[in-house]
């Protein structure tokens, strides 16, 4: 179901209520309907937490929204969960028997949506969707859909493709879930690091799914950022996994959400770092990641997380000055040696090329092995750009050649115009 | 594509630094680090410290640090991806060890464990 789509709001308020709410209680509902019948039946508490907020927009409109929507909505689904086990008679057979609490056949089920046990619910859920046996698309598209609420058309929107493919990623992580066996629980403790360390790269890609997308849908992107940083700041919230880990992924997410609203122009246009109006930076979110990133430097672990927070947080200060280059050039160097990727190959070179200088920086380049990249002739670009203007031009060409993107070729057009002048 | 470990010689492991030169060495050491890296070419490393070494002797002699009658110290190594020796080599050119005078650096190949070596 569409709320947002199919919602006529004649009058009142509940348009705009309904959405919000549906994202945030239809995960809280599936993921306490699944704990109690088993990850195999997703669906039916999909099904469930549906039904409940078809009948939420059925009754709003012409009676108002209750003063408790959420309470409400609670209600509903408790009913529809009883009724559903009452009337579906192969479900009973198979469900009841396997329940975990109450007695469902008399209907005296009970369905606990406490504040707590929606908590660990979630959760559990959380790395129930996140099992090491799922490709990584999989795992967040379940994670949209199961935890965070989003419809199929939203999830086809943020990856840009159409609702066929995302029914079929859904269809096929269910399966697999279903054939694994796998169990809504907490990881017993012996498995939780590596369990969390998929979490937390799911909760990561989740993240930069938003950060990074192409969809031109703004609010939609945000939401992606918002949720993956709920869902990682649940995990915080939870005595087992409130780790230094998280902490620094959380710092991370904190700092690049600072810029949110700085990073985009009136018409969706990508606005560079360089050129960003620093007063539009989020200082509240800028102190938040830095208390985590604090919480993150307790212990003796260092991932990639707190690297590349740390490289954030060195960006949340916009003035130029040699302590800063030289301390993201030394985080880069650090982060390479365990995760090498195009892109911090890339800014590290770049970073060289503030704190050590551009010969310097322009040797480094010529030795990385990303001739297919367009970010790499980027980057040459403007190594180039006050040293040699034709071969600036020649690879900013390369680079508006390579671009698969829109808003790629419409950055390195810019750069080209720049340079003209 | 091979591995070859560069192992760091150090011709007399006696010498004392200031605390501000370790810093000048660091920055250097992990810039070059960090360019292997950089190029997707570094598998792995460490710096061996000389405090709290011990040598052990043929018959269960230990002796305190390296130093003594071995003057010659291993002060640590990386391990990088490489697809030729020559290759391997260049990258040890790049090493600051090799500033001070007499410091070496020595290029091995990396045994397989694949029964080829």
């Amino acid at each position: 179901m569409e709320p947002t789509s199919a919602f006529q709001d004649p009058g009142g308020n509940a348009g705009a209520l309904i959405p919000h709410l549906f994202r945030r209680e239809f995960s809280k509902i599936v993921a306490v309907l699944c704990s109690l019948f088993g990850l195999e039946h997703i669906e039916t508490a999909e099904d469930i937490a549906g039904e409940t907020f078809l009948a939420a927009l059925e009754i709003w409109p012409y009676k108002g929204v209750p003063p408790n929507p959420t309470a409400w909505l609670y209600a509903i689904a408790k009913n529809k969960a009883r009724n559903h086990l009452r009337r579906d008679k192969l479900f009973l057979a198979k469900i009841v028997p396997a329940l975990k609490q109450g007695v469902a056949g008399s209907g005296e089920m009970e369905i606990d949506l406490s504040e707590k046990n929606i908590s660990d619910s979630q959760l559990q859920m959380l790395f129930a969707v996140c099992h090491p046996s799922l490709p990584a698309e999989g795992q967040i598209c379940l994670a949209l859909r199961t935890l965070c609420g989003f419809g199929i058309d939203e999830i086809a929107t943020a990856f840009l493709t159409n609702k066929e493919t995302i029914n079929k990623r859904l269809f096929r992580a269910r399966e697999k879930l279903r054939a694994e066996r796998a169990a809504i629980e907490f990881p017993p403790e012996a498995e939780l690091p590596k369990r969390l360390d998929t979490v937390l790269l799911t909760l990561y890609l989740l993240y930069n799914e938003g950060y990074y997308s192409e969809s031109q849908d703004a609010v939609l992107r945000e939401d992606l950022c918002a949720e993956a940083m709920r869902l990682t700041h649940q995990l915080t919230g939870n005595p087992s996994t409130d780790l230094p880990i998280v902490h620094a992924l959380f710092a991370l997410m904190c700092f690049h959400a600072s810029r949110f609203p700085a990073r985009k122009d009136r018409n969706g246009e990508i606005i560079l770092y360089a050129d960003q109006d620093e007063g539009l930076w989020d200082q509240g979110l800028i102190g938040r990641g830095a208390w985590h990133l604090h919480r993150a430097s307790q212990g003796d672990t260092l991932s990639k997380y707190h690297l590349e927070a740390g490289i954030a947080y060195w960006h949340t200060i916009k003035t130029d000055s040699p302590e800063k280059w030289e301390n993201i050039l030394q985080l880069y160097n650090r982060l390479l040696t365990i995760a090498y990727s195009p892109i911090a190959a890339l800014n590290r070179t770049f970073a060289l090329s503030r704190a050590r200088g551009k010969e310097e920086a322009i040797a480094a380049a010529e030795k990385l092995p990303l001739t297919d990249n367009p970010y790499y002739y980027t980057l040459l670009g403007e190594l180039y750009r006050e040293l040699d203007k034709d071969k600036a031009l020649g690879h900013l060409q390369r680079a508006y050649a390579l671009a698969r993107t829109r808003s790629d070729k419409g950055v390195i057009e810019k750069a080209m115009q720049k340079m003209g002048k | 594509m091979d591995e070859y470990i560069l192992i760091f010689r150090h011709e007399d492991g006696n010498k004392v630094a200031s605390p501000e030169q370790i810093q000048v060495w660091m920055k250097q050491t992990m810039d070059w680090i960090g360019g292997i890296a950089a190029q997707n070419k570094f598998s792995s490393g460490t710096g061996l410290p000389f405090d709290g070494a011990r040598v052990v002797h043929h018959k269960g002699v230990v002796t305190n640090g390296p130093f003594g009658e071995i003057k010659e110290t291993i002060g640590g190594f990386i391990i990088v991806k490489a697809d030729t020796v020559e290759e391997a080599v260049e990258f040890a050119r790049g090493c600051p060890v090799l500033q001070g005078d007499g410091n070496t650096v020595e290029v091995r190949k990396i045994a397989r464990g694949d029964g080829t070596h």
